[in-house]
């Protein structure tokens, strides 16, 4: 993936229906990282989804992210997770786990004075490494951890 | 509507702002089969979350299929007051959309 989102956004702006629905406003720039990233969230990979996100897929490793997920999860339907972090200026964080159909869960864009912790609850299909992922004052981290699924949650 | 889909609860804990909200929401994955016809059910889930802080968004969300149905979003800011306005929205991937707000308690 070298296409960088952003840029690649500029470039077709100009030309193509894009550049209407941006026009409009329906596609608004935000702080760091355009509206929902349809490339990010269709991924397969853990690396293609971080690329779409951040426009690199390399993560520098942080002990200062702490990852809360419970070692077993009996019902990969409901996986309570939160992600707390010491980092300064905290610009996003995001929860990817590698082994879901698409790995990108979700995204969580902060523009105001918060605390570096999102707790949310998440799907797992099958026994998997979770991500989080924390973009904070212009770099991105990462750290991760491995879950076990007993009952998967994502098939019928 | 009858009822807001949202739920959210914002109390001062010391400097910061705890905010937990409950949405109801299928979060369809687009993977299920409908068991009797044995058809996809076609994916339907919460795309965006809009938190806002006296009319400032503080945070959004952008979530996929895998945030688990009735989804739950806990965070905190700080520069939050007692009386303060907290207001979150959704929108999903089908054009629904709901808000709510609370004050801080």
């Amino acid at each position: 993936m070298s296409v960088k989102r952003r840029s690649f956004l500029k470039g077709t702006v100009a030309t193509s229906a894009l550049g209407v629905a941006v026009g409009s406003g329906l596609l608004q720039p935000r702080a760091a990282w355009a509206a929902w990233s349809e490339k990010a969230f269709s991924a397969k990979k853990v690396d293609e989804a971080i690329a779409g996100l951040y426009g690199s897929a390399t993560t520098k490793d942080s002990s200062e992210i702490k990852l809360t997920v419970p070692d077993i999860a009996e019902n990969g339907a409901v996986v309570p997770i939160s992600v707390t972090t010491s980092l300064k200026n905290v610009e996003s964080i995001a929860i990817l786990v590698e082994k879901n159909p698409a790995p990108l869960t979700g995204g969580f864009n902060f523009s105001g004075n918060l605390e570096g912790y999102v707790s949310t609850r998440i799907k797992m299909g099958e026994t998997s490494d979770v991500y989080a992922v924390v973009k904070a004052g212009g770099q991105v981290y990462s750290t991760k951890k491995m879950v076990k699924v007993t009952i998967g949650g994502c098939g019928g | 509507m009858a009822s807001s889909t949202i739920k959210i609860k914002a109390a001062l804990t010391g400097d910061m702002t705890e905010v937990k909200a409950l949405f109801q929401h299928v979060m369809e994955t687009g993977q299920r089969k409908d068991p009797k016809t044995g058809e996809k059910i076609p994916a339907h889930h919460i795309k965006e979350v809009i938190c806002q802080h006296n009319g400032k968004t503080i945070l959004s969300c952008d979530w996929g299929v895998a945030v688990a149905k009735n989804p739950y979003l806990s965070f905190r800011f700080g520069g939050g007051k007692a009386g303060d306005t907290v207001k979150i929205s959704w929108t999903d991937n089908k054009g629904d959309s709901d808000s709510a707000e609370t004050k801080i308690g």
